[in-house]
């Protein structure tokens, strides 16, 4: 199937077997390896990336399915200079360790944020509910989201 | 010493947060094949025929093969390694990558398809014909030591072997003999499914022509897989290259040498292709070890004031099916902890291990040692429940050393504590916890008669981790050393370079090695290289688990750099025209004492050493050092960890809803990443006590292997915490450093599973399984109530 998708501000297109996960289409395919997978049943967010503006878990939509959209993963999140400041906050926090979970944290967590500027911790728990991660107990994760939030106010 | 200690934002950091950090997965190799595994769905049957045809048919396959054709190819010249048979007469069924006669476990691999792409192996797979004779299955730890099935049909017994530590066996008896109180804790060490984010996964490239092969493989262990390749396949050790790329989480989970590992190197190397796996999530539950498994009874004995007088601990181990690389070794590292941080004068410990029809068990975050702190801290809540005092004052009662500090004491498991001063430890927990208010505020709501009543539960663990001496190992029968590698090198510019045969997979070495070397050496964190996880760049290691690193490795290389600095300091004297023990060396700059002008930089010393013009005669030149740290004991960090929850007397439902921790790992590198060891470390054992559980049914099937039902915790059901420190360095290492990574889970079960008892207590209730569900809770009530709902 011919699929056509802007990437990072890129335009691709390619032919793909109809049943090509989107996750796979852009680590498969285009070698954006950032964006992880990290379980077969759209349960850990591993894979979140942003379609057209809203965080999408990545396994859960076939490649197909978003012909024409517009899609961040997070090799698009920072400039040549310097991170996006939720990536910088989750440095600063150490608000990740092994870093597998990271990249689609941190597009939960831009997305979250572009939704509610200025969330309670409860809200920023709330609202990562569906990305886990396996090393950080969420304690650091959750200071990340919160210093933007307070540094956006 | 300026950078160790103060908290330093990592340096692994930006390649992660930009996913420019390669996982095995995100690598590739032109040509490469794609395994996929077909997996026994019976937990034990005789394999009677496997039809290949169909998916060798199959377009985009290239080859297929069942265990016998894998045999008759000759692809491995021994089974897959258990390097710690505990006893000599241990039971070791031999466990080969692809069965051929009888599958022991649910989803252990039958046959394996090569084809082109990723969903192409996994629809291959699916057409391979396999048919079974179904066998008696043993689906629990219960089942095998009832003993009425076997596991392995060629074995007359489930019962892998029976290790005691009994030093004292008539003081032992004399101290129960004279108790004034005795208690008795059973408790149950559920089945865990380990989790690491990433899935495993492996890539073998091999290099037909040269003769070598590279194996890149999501381990925490590269070092110990590369001398297990080679002694289960036959390549030789020096045609491997192992590389561990990230790695995202192990918890131990990631330490074992596995089936697709062999497969791979073996099958590209035949072939002369790339070969590659990744496994699935629900596919985890099989293809990666799973942690814990045990039964437990402790006993304590104690006199009339609580003070104990022995304690006595049977424990019955969940091997699964197979032993894999320390599978039987396990119970045996918490062996020694049963006593806790307690005077304990009497102790016995025995350990039946048993073989059952279930994923193979082996290391997972603690290993051994959570299960030790569990026993003995639920039963010194049992003992103060029975002698009438509060839970931090029993504990007073019984602190090693009254809870002063103290170096170098045996205790009665036979060990020798490095350092510790309990005391102060628990103070700090309970001030920082507001312990006196949260009692204030529980006695307040049970005279309310509020439906949500709070519990606190107390934890004060002990943790051996460190490992290990290589002669300690020896006495345990383990088949390796514990040292670990380091190497320190300038280059001609000035940088440096470390080599180190530690591992990470988050711990953030890279970070916390480039301090100790900046501290060492006079230079910037960040004009060091840390070269790790790769066994062409760092050939000599032992790698990453049992809260190690730092306590063996990253000594290792603080003492590598006071090599660099001696070897230095004679080529300064040489130059400077001065005797070397009148040079003083201090921010990176050795200086003639009473001379100030006399001054080399060490980087300019490392051109000298580069150019070698004008070195002391016979020196060689570079400025280069190695060091191979062997510990000469265990460090044993302690901590005091309190648990708040609230349990809802209406539903059964628990929340955690305050936790403490006061660790005490002796001096910290990097306070920032310590903090983040405890956080995760805490979230993982409460996940033990509250939610996860790898639950099989009568057939030996697991029910919950995806995320959908294995209740890995989300950030909603976990607080923020409060964490604190106290310092008694270790007389282990001359850094005194001991070790975090595992210390939040060994504290947090115990006392999680303490306040939910703290909890229930008005009702009379003194226990309760793990994991804690609102099901179990909520019947507990009802049967005090005497069962009217
Ligand atoms: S990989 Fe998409 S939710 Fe887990
Ligand atoms: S940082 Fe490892 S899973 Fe989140």
């Amino acid at each position: 199937m011919q699929i056509d998708m802007t990437v990072n501000g890129r335009a691709y297109s390619a032919d793909v077997e109809d049943r090509t996960l989107l996750v796979h289409y852009l680590r498969d395919h285009l070698g954006l390896t950032g964006t992880n997978v990290g379980c077969d049943t759209s349960s850990c967010g591993a894979c979140t990336v942003h379609i057209d503006g809203q965080s999408v878990k990545s396994c859960t939509v076939l490649a197909a399915q978003v012909r024409g959209a517009d899609i961040t993963t997070i090799e698009g999140m920072a400039n040549d200079e310097e991170l996006h400041p939720m990536q910088e906050a989750f440095r600063q926090c150490h608000g990740l360790q092994c870093g597998y979970c990271t990249p689609g944290m941190v597009m939960a967590a831009t997305s979250l944020l572009s939704e509610n500027p200025d969330p309670s911790e409860q809200e920023v728990r709330e609202g990562l509910e569906g990305n886990l991660c396996r090393c950080t107990g969420y304690h650091n994760i959750v200071k990340s989201v919160l210093s933007v939030a307070g540094g956006q106010s | 010493m300026t950078i160790m200690g103060t908290p330093r934002l990592r340096k692994e950091d930006p390649k992660l947060l930009t996913g420019e950090g390669k996982f095995v997965d995100d690598i590739h190799a032109p040509g490469e094949l794609w395994m996929g595994m077909v997996r026994s769905p019976y937990a034990h049957a005789k394999i009677v025929s496997v039809d290949t045809a169909e998916a060798a048919a199959h377009s985009g396959v290239h080859a297929v093969y069942s265990g016998k054709d894998l045999e008759e190819m000759g692809l491995w010249i021994a089974p897959l390694p258990c390097v710690w048979p505990v006893t000599d007469d241990m039971l070791n069924p031999p466990h080969v990558p692809v069965v051929t006669e009888e599958a022991n476990f649910v989803g252990e691999i039958v046959a394996v398809v090569l084809a082109d792409s990723r969903y192409g192996a996994v629809d291959a797979a699916e057409l391979v014909e396999v048919s079974y004779e179904e066998l008696p299955a043993v689906a629990s730890l219960d089942a095998a030591v009832t003993g009425d099935a076997l596991a392995h049909s060629d074995l007359d017994t489930n019962k892998a072997y029976h290790w005691p530590l009994v030093p004292d066996p008539d003081a032992l008896d004399a101290a129960f003999a004279n108790a004034a109180h005795t208690v008795t804790g059973t408790f149950v060490q559920q089945r865990l499914i380990p989790a690491a984010m990433e899935p495993r996964g492996v890539l073998a490239v091999p290099s037909p022509h040269g003769g070598d092969i590279t194996l890149y493989s999501s381990s925490q262990v590269p070092h110990i897989l590369k001398v297990m390749v080679a002694a289960t396949t036959g390549i030789p050790e020096n045609k491997i290259r192992i590389v561990a790329p990230a790695v995202g989480g192990g918890f131990g989970a990631k330490l074992n040498i596995n089936p697709d590992e062999i497969l791979a190197v073996t099958l590209a190397n035949r072939l002369g292709l790339p070969v590659r796996w990744t496994e699935t999530r629900s596919e985890a539950a099989f293809s990666t070890h799973q942690g814990r498994g045990q039964n437990q009874t402790i006993e304590i004995a104690a006199d009339a004031k609580g003070k104990i007088l022995g304690v006595r601990v049977h424990l019955d181990a969940d091997m699964g099916a197979y032993m894999r690389l320390i599978t039987p070794g396990v119970p045996l590292l918490g062996s020694f902890l049963y006593t806790g941080v307690y005077d304990v004068p009497a102790f016995g410990f025995t350990c039946d291990g048993y073989f059952t029809n279930l994923t193979p068990t082996d290391a997972y975050r603690g290993a051994g040692r959570p299960e030790a702190s569990y026993a003995i801290e639920r039963a010194m809540d049992l003992l103060a429940n029975e002698v009438g005092v509060g839970p931090d004052e029993i504990r007073r009662r019984n602190y090693l050393n009254g809870g002063e500090a103290f170096q170098d004491l045996e205790v009665a498991s036979t060990l020798v504590f490095d350092s510790g001063h309990y005391g102060p430890n628990l103070d700090k927990a309970l001030e920082l916890s507001d312990y006196a208010s949260l009692r204030a505020e529980q006695q307040r709501r049970r005279e309310a008669g509020e439906s949500k009543q709070l519990g606190i539960g107390l934890c004060t663990y002990v943790e051996i981790c460190g490992l290990a001496p290589s002669r300690a190992l020896a006495g345990l029968n383990y088949g390796a050393g514990g040292w670990e590698h380091a190497l320190v090198r300038f280059l001609p510019t000035g940088k440096v370079e470390v080599v180190t045969g530690s591992t990470p997979h988050g711990q953030g070495h890279e970070t916390s090695w480039s301090m100790i070397v900046a501290d060492k050496l006079g230079v910037d964190p960040d004009d060091v290289e840390v070269l790790h996880s790769d066994t062409a760049i760092s050939p000599l290691g032992l790698d990453t688990y049992g809260s190690r690193s730092l306590s063996v490795g990253g000594v290792a290389i603080s003492m590598a750099c006071d090599k660099v600095v001696e070897k230095a300091r004679l080529i300064a004297a040489h130059q400077l025209e001065a005797n070397p023990d009148d040079l003083e060396f201090s921010g990176g700059v050795f200086r003639v004492k009473g001379t100030p002008t006399a001054e080399l930089p060490i980087q300019g010393i490392a051109y000298e050493a580069f150019t070698a013009h004008n070195l002391p005669d016979g020196m060689e030149p570079n400025l280069q050092e190695q060091m191979t740290f062997d510990p000469p004991n265990f460090a044993f960090p302690f901590g005091t960890h309190v648990a708040v929850v609230e349990v809802d007397e209406d539903t059964g439902g628990v929340t955690l809803v305050g936790y403490t921790a006061v660790d005490d790992c002796g001096p910290q590198v990097n306070p920032l990443i310590v903090e983040g060891q405890v956080h995760g470390g805490i979230v993982q054992g409460v996940a033990q006590a509250l939610w996860e559980e790898a639950v099989y049914d009568e057939a030996g099937n697991c029910k919950n292997p995806s995320f959908l039902d294995y209740l890995v915790p989300s950030s909603m059901e976990v607080p923020s915490m409060v964490l604190d420190s106290t310092e008694t360095p270790s007389t282990s290492n001359p850094l005194g450093v001991k070790g975090v990574g595992e210390a939040g889970t060994i504290g947090s079960a115990a006392a999680v599973i303490n306040a939910v008892c703290d909890a229930l207590s008005p009702y009379g209730v003194t226990d309760i399984e793990m994991p804690a569900t609102p099901q179990k809770i909520w019947r507990k009530i009802q049967d005090a109530k005497g069962g009217e709902a």
